[in-house]
């Protein structure tokens, strides 16, 4: 098979794909946390400039798990329908909670009643929430294995989606946005707003440390082929440790009020969690329960060479482009957020 | 319980009718501000800032649900069509792939800037931002077309494996964007996408000269509109003619059901109106003799395949509805082509907006671009049943294998409820915003200083 730097072809999208999540974990994960924290703060003026917070920036994040979608449909066209088909209603659930949430944030503020606001400030908490434990979800089916016939049918309902480890993955993964959503939106406010949020931070830092402990158990004994990957090659056990590390770090900074270096921390472990799964997963997608025979590898649902060069192409002259709209974008918003009238 | 197949359409059929209401709206308006806001640039006049502020913040409400809607669309692919997915992903894949990645990442990055960038960035960044959103949003109905046109006139590819595992790789990655009717599809496309935006800058700014409101903010806008729908409306003439030339050409049967043509070797008339009798294959109605000879091969007694030419298994079922709605299209279209000329030399004469039921109707015509869209697009895609990828797919075969018809009625209804809801605020936010209006510069001389104010007063609607 063709290579390009020692590395095969459907490798390569498989790391254009976990990039590409990861981009949208990092950056879409903060504006649901914030949407997650949204009815933890009582004032309406505080309301308004947590969400302005994310006000112009959120739709560009969204764009990275269209582009990931994409990405997936285009090199993995077997895994993308296998997944999304399996998957239905969660999937179809998500759907929904994404234009839910879309609307609350455009909605809320086009009328000054109380109860649209508080009808809008409701939806975009359960929506964001939900976005993200479905998220969550579907990752820790992905991480625990599906029951998975030779045809590559899901042989299970939608009660085996709730084991026990996926839910625990689900508020992993809403405790760590919450915690990347609480620390982006310290670095935003000021005065009052400020000082609550600082609190907020702590307690979500609090909620993320245990969520990561009890995952970090509940894989090296539930999940074993998560580790097969880390024995065969042994220093990528740095990865968990470099983890651990950075999870300390941010109770450090947090505590240290260094809001700034924090937030980097956050993003590097949201990256870092994502890395972790995809080396576990390496060089399968899905893992068949049933037997491992039956899991889909990126080699069998890889498109055809042609196709994944040209996309490879694609995504080398892409990439730099959104790296270069997203830091204009934030560039352009940077500083604390204040109210004026083209605000939310 | 109808089949998953039957519940699968229609869903996809749904969700794709309800999405498409937004980005024509979305392009045609991109087009506009470009313009306004250009004008703005040019003269330093307040009546273009305040015009070009008012027409930002309905293009937001239009945006925001474009994209809440188009999210569900591409997941659509793989929930319920997953063997399609399979079969198209090594080139549907990747135009969707490039989609994101071109358009889309550069349409929200610059979309946060010309919605929350006033008077906080440089007024030519801004103006810059506003062009590219305009421009992404082009560049999306290019890739979406693209693969679209593809299903219906494929190009550039072979196909690997058989039976269940078989799909479509591509070969030729130009000849695969450059189909058959690539070109005039998107050209189709997108100026319908400008009528749709224009006729609804014209509707607003209509009904404000006939409520006597700002009357020379709604005279600007009128004449942007104008000024767009009229290019746009004679434009669209001929791409409309080479959209109905390619069909002839790749896609027979989907031509003689648009004109109910049966016949599999004859002199085709064209119908002014009419109705298709399927199960007697018969037509009726008002025609102009061999105009479809004339329109397909430049002579009326050419003979043109009818539907008899392909079994009945292969061509469309609906025939009497894909006649109707073609031909609604067209009526549409040269209405539009009268009213905009007609404004046009109106206009010319300095008696365009003293016409209070030109401006009635006016008010009313942004649905026409918008039904032209829609009806359009079911043409288009019923014409080509039972196709989903033309001559190589059945759309019955391209269904996700493992799906119920029980999950599919429950997503069918949850979106039916949600896009009720969704249209019933979307309707209402935005007459609330026709309602309040423009908000008009009280001095003139304001200008765009470029500087951020942190205390500019807000709305004090806005608590």
């Amino acid at each position: 098979m063709e290579t390009i730097l020692g590395l095969d072809l459907p490798t390569w999208w498989f790391l254009v794909i976990g990039g590409l999540i990861t981009g949208y974990g990092v950056l879409d994960g903060f504006d649901l946390g914030a949407g997650a924290l949204h009815l933890f703060f009582k004032k309406e003026e505080s309301r308004r400039l947590v969400l302005n917070a994310i006000g112009p920036v959120w739709d560009g994040n969204e764009v990275w798990l269209v582009i990931a979608g994409g990405a997936l449909f285009a090199g993995f066209p077997l895994v993308y329908g296998v997944l999304l088909s399996t998957f239905y209603i969660p999937f179809m659930l998500f759907l929904v909670a994404l234009i839910f949430r879309a609307i609350s944030i455009e909605f809320r503020s086009k009328e000054p009643w109380l109860w649209w606001r508080k009808m809008w400030d409701i939806s975009y908490t359960v929506s964001s929430t939900g976005i993200t434990l479905l998220l969550g979800l579907v990752l820790g089916n992905l991480i625990h294995g599906l029951p998975m016939n030779k045809d590559h049918e899901f042989t299970g309902n939608l009660l085996t989606f709730f084991n026990p480890y996926a839910i625990l993955i689900a508020f992993t993964t809403l405790s760590l946005f919450m915690l990347h959503g609480s620390i982006y939106l310290v670095m935003k406010t000021e005065n009052r707003l400020y000082t609550r949020l600082t609190l907020i931070v702590n307690n979500c830092s609090k909620f993320f440390i245990l969520c990561f402990i009890l995952t970090s158990m509940a894989t090296l004994i539930y999940v074993p082929h998560m580790t097969h990957q880390f024995k065969s090659h042994p220093s990528l056990f740095l990865l968990p440790m470099l983890a651990v590390l950075i999870v300390l770090n941010i109770k450090r900074n947090v505590d240290a009020r260094k809001y700034y270096t924090a937030f980097a921390y956050s993003c590097i472990i949201t990256a870092c969690l994502l890395i972790l799964f995809a080396v576990g997963l390496y060089p399968n997608i899905v893992i068949s329960t049933t037997d491992p025979a039956y899991s889909i590898s990126i080699y069998a649902a890889a498109s055809s060479v042609k196709s994944l060069k040209i996309m490879l192409l694609i995504a080398a002259i892409g990439t730099p482009m959104v790296v270069g709209y997203t830091t204009f974008l934030f560039w352009t918003f940077r500083g604390k957020v204040k109210l004026n009238e083209m605000s939310y | 319980m109808p089949s998953v197949e039957i519940l699968s359409r229609i869903q996809f059929a749904f969700t794709i009718a309800f999405h498409y209401i937004y980005p024509p709206l979305s392009i045609g308006l991109g087009l506009c501000l470009v313009i306004m806001e250009g004008l703005y640039l040019k003269t330093g006049l307040a009546v273009y800032k305040d015009i070009t502020r008012f027409w930002i913040k309905i293009f937001a409400l239009i945006f925001g649900i474009g994209v809440a809607t188009g999210i569900v669309m591409e997941f659509e692919f793989g929930t319920n069509w997953a063997t399609y997915s399979h079969y198209v992903g090594d080139i549907f894949g990747s135009a969707l792939a490039a989609e994101g990645i071109f358009a889309f990442a550069m349409e929200s990055a610059f979309l946060g800037v010309l919605l929350f960038g006033w008077n906080r960035v440089h007024k030519g960044v801004h103006y810059f931002s506003t062009c590219m959103v305009a421009l992404g949003s082009i560049f999306s109905a290019l890739w979406i077309v693209i693969a679209n046109s593809w299903q219906q006139t494929p190009a550039g590819f072979r196909i690997e494996g058989h039976d269940l595992g078989a799909r479509a790789v591509v070969t030729d990655f130009w000849a695969m964007v450059l189909n058959p009717s690539s070109v005039d599809r998107f050209s189709h496309v997108i100026i319908g996408a400008f009528l749709a935006g224009s006729f609804l800058v014209m509707s607003v700014g209509a009904w404000y000269i006939l409520k006597q409101r700002a009357v020379t903010h709604a005279q600007a806008m009128f004449k942007v509109g104008l000024s767009v729908a009229v290019i746009a409306a004679l434009l669209q003439l001929f791409t409309g003619h080479r959209s109905a030339h390619y069909v002839s050409k790749y896609q027979p049967a989907k031509l003689a059901a648009m004109e109910g043509h049966y016949d599999s070797s004859a002199v085709a008339p064209m119908y002014i109106v009419g109705w298709v009798d399927n199960k007697n294959e018969q037509t009726t109605g008002i025609k102009i003799p061999g105009g479809l000879s004339f329109l397909t091969h430049g002579s009326f007694s050419a003979p043109v395949e009818g539907l008899r030419a392909t079994p009945k298994e292969d061509r469309p079922g609906a025939v009497n509805f894909v006649f109707q709605m073609y031909h609604m299209m067209i009526t549409i279209g040269i209405t539009l082509i009268g009213l905009t000329l007609l404004a046009v030399f109106l206009l010319w004469k300095k008696k365009l907006f003293q016409q209070r039921w030109l401006m009635v109707i006016f008010a009313w015509a942004v649905l026409l671009p918008q039904i032209a869209n829609q009806v359009g697009w079911y043409a288009a895609e019923v014409g080509r049943q039972p196709w989903v990828v033309y001559k190589l797919l059945r759309t019955s075969d391209a269904l996700s294998r493992k799906v119920t018809a029980d999950q599919v009625m429950f997503s069918l209804i949850l979106f039916t409820l949600v896009y009720v809801l969704l249209f019933t605020l979307f309707i209402y936010l935005l007459t609330r915003k026709i309602q309040h209006g423009p908000d008009i510069s009280e001095n003139a001389e304001i200008e765009y200083d470029g500087y951020y104010h942190d205390n500019i007063t807000y709305h004090p609607t806005k608590l």
